[in-house]
């Protein structure tokens, strides 16, 4: 390379760093996602409750893709280990990210019947979270998801305590909430949310509830749905096959 | 870090099943300070507006004393929210776009309305006359800070002076029914959350106003007790017993309204009775049990019906009022704590109970709850200082 080129380059790379570096994140999503109409679709999620072996992937999948801090109190989505005995108490926990570790030293004969459920934000077509938020940080995509923004939330928390199903947490660096987003960025690029690509037996589905051949939209076809809390009114688009009802 | 300490520790101290992010206590001892602070500024407005609206002749000498305490708590209302946002520099973003569904975001605009239209117009005209003659009086700084508190007005003419007692009552009529909105208000708040029901009731914003009713009268019965004496007066004790006798009756009707919301519950029986049961006799056995209804009311309560039914001596009555407005203060500040704190120790999956350990240093500590529970009285002072309530010869009339 003689000193002409080299000049030409450094100018030509000065020039792009400088457009494109002062774009702003919108413009750059525009140009990304340039084929990515919210309205066309609207997302939801199946979970067959029969098919979580408790293993505990998709928890680590969410935690690192989306940056979820690792400690236990901190969860974009999780899985509860439900024992249900013989004389008919409960026993709930939540299972390590490890996959399931069972400390409570119940045994087999004195179980009825114990199963996981994987949980996550419900994406409620009447989003509590969203009706409370005093700034509209929380508000609803056209795709039906509930997203934060997270340069205008206050921290205020009035979401976290409206959400029924203790989905939202504060983010310990960034102190704004922050809870499932169905991998949003990976959405808008037509890949399956994390948990849903990692889970080893298909028991988390995901698909467009506007599109019948969708995966989602055949499993609400084939199976007897249920949603967590249905007298909220809060209209999840997270459903649950073969659910129990001990499950809140 | 920290927190994740923090929460180890606390997780060794749940009871049964709660979701996982549901460690954390959000709405912290600042957010109990929140409710109490707004509390005593609607129920210090009523008070004084018994005197203007409905003409309560025996509360005169509170009038002033009223206004004042409501002012300098109000002043310190917003505070204790600033501190507990998790980003206090984009508190803003709640006056320039607020979203119109949600309860919070009108907290801006009750606020101000309250403080703007309400309370500072108020005062303003009530001592609007007084202000341009003590500043006549005055030398040095505080001539000036009252002429600057007056507007710089200077007529004292009949005419202007019957202007300015007109535009009280006016005011105080707009007052009781904004009064009423910034503690409701406050009340909804809460019992509006469908997701939780120790909160979810359409008694709440009653619930709120009740206590804050009580709580208002309390504080300025206490200070009355304690300002006039400090000022070289005596305590009229026809005013003290009215007082005292409003207090009662409050309490009797916020006391009612709480046991038919526990009835209610206790009747239907929903899905939530049974947590919410293990949540009064054990995390908050003490504070809602013993604290705020034990200690809280009946106890008041007691000692007033004995007030009443013995007619005891003048200084007798005098400490028993005080002790009453205590133990009324005590049981008040645990009602806020017993919603707000009591609201998060159960799950909302109704499997588990969990606990709030408050800081005593951090910001959502102890120590800045009680320098917020300070700062008013401070305020107090100074505004006492400055628009004293009571006239030198009406001090010597009751002595």
């Amino acid at each position: 390379m003689d000193r002409r080129d080299f000049l030409r380059r450094l100018c030509l790379l000065i020039a792009s760093t400088g457009m494109t570096g002062g774009m702003s994140a919108a413009a750059w999503a525009r140009i990304i996602h340039k084929d990515y109409d919210a309205s066309r679709h609207y997302y939801g999620m199946g979970i067959d409750v029969d098919k979580c072996i408790g293993c505990g992937r998709c928890m680590q999948a969410c935690k690192t893709e989306n940056a979820v801090p690792a400690p236990p109190f901190y969860f974009r989505t999780w899985v509860e280990r439900y024992v249900i005995k013989t004389d008919r108490s409960v026993t709930v926990s939540t299972i390590s990210t490890e996959g399931v570790q069972p400390t409570d030293g119940i045994v087999e004969k004195d179980m009825v019947r114990s199963f996981f459920v994987p949980k996550l934000c419900n994406q409620c077509a009447h989003p509590p979270c969203v009706q409370v938020c005093p700034v509209g940080a929380t508000f609803t995509s056209d795709d039906g998801v509930v997203l934060v923004d997270t340069k205008r939330c206050i921290g205020c928390r009035y979401c976290i305590q409206a959400c029924p199903y203790g989905v939202r947490y504060l983010h310990p660096v960034t102190r704004v909430a922050d809870k499932c987003n169905f991998c949003y960025h990976r959405l808008v690029r037509g890949l399956l949310p994390a948990c849903v690509e990692v889970c080893p037996t298909q028991a988390r589905l995901f698909g467009d509830l506007k599109s019948v051949a969708s995966p989602l939209g055949r499993f609400v076809r084939m199976n007897k749905v249920h949603v967590l809390k249905p007298y909220l009114n809060t209209d999840p688009k997270v459903y649950y096959a073969n659910l129990d009802g001990e499950v809140n | 870090m920290e927190a994740v300490q923090h929460f180890t520790e606390l997780a060794k101290q749940v009871v049964g099943f709660i979701y996982p992010n549901e460690i954390e206590i959000h709405w912290s001892i600042l957010i109990v300070v929140y409710p109490y602070i707004t509390g005593l500024v609607a129920g210090a407005f009523i008070l004084a507006s018994l005197v203007k609206v409905f003409n309560v002749k025996e509360l005169q000498p509170t009038y002033r004393l009223a206004l004042l305490t409501a002012l300098a708590f109000l002043l310190i209302a917003p505070l204790p929210l600033q501190l507990h946002l998790g980003r206090p520099e984009r508190s803003f973003e709640m006056f320039l776009t607020p979203q119109l569904s949600s309860a919070m975001a009108m907290f801006g605009f009750v606020y101000l309305w309250y403080l703007m239209v309400v309370l500072l117009l108020e005062i303003w005209f009530e001592y609007r006359r007084d202000m341009i003659v003590w500043s006549g009086e005055a030398t040095g700084v505080k001539k000036w800070a009252l002429k600057i508190l007056s507007l710089f007005s200077t007529d004292v003419s009949e005419k202007a002076v019957a202007f300015d007692k007109k535009t009280v009552k006016i005011i105080t009529v707009i007052g009781i029914p904004s009064a009423f909105l910034l503690h409701g208000y406050v009340g909804f708040i809460f019992g509006s959350i469908k997701a939780n029901p120790w909160w979810s009731s359409v008694m709440m914003p009653v619930v709120f106003l009740f206590s804050a009713i009580v709580s208002g009268i309390a504080i300025v019965m206490l200070l009355y007790m304690i300002v006039v004496p400090l000022r070289g007066g005596k305590i009229d004790m026809q005013c003290l017993d009215k007082m005292a006798s409003f207090l009662f009756y409050a309490v009797i009707v916020d006391f009612s309204i709480e046991v038919l919301d526990f009835i209610h519950r206790l009747y239907e029986s929903e899905e939530s009775i049974k947590i919410l049961s293990a949540l009064v006799e054990t995390k908050l056995f003490m504070s809602l049990v013993i604290l705020q209804i034990l200690l809280g009311m009946l106890l008041p309560l007691g000692v007033m019906v004995v007030i009443r039914v013995f007619k005891l001596q003048e200084e007798v009555r005098k400490l028993l009022y005080f002790v009453c407005g205590l133990l009324i203060q005590l049981g008040i500040f645990s009602t806020r704590w017993n919603v707000v704190i009591g609201g998060q120790l159960f799950s909302k999956s109704f499997r588990g109970l969990t606990t709030y350990k408050m800081e005593l240093m951090g910001i959502e500590g102890l120590l800045v709850a009680v320098a917020l529970l300070i700062i008013p009285f401070v305020i107090l002072a100074v505004l006492l200082n400055l628009l004293p309530p009571w006239k030198k010869e009406e001090l010597a009339r009751t002595t």
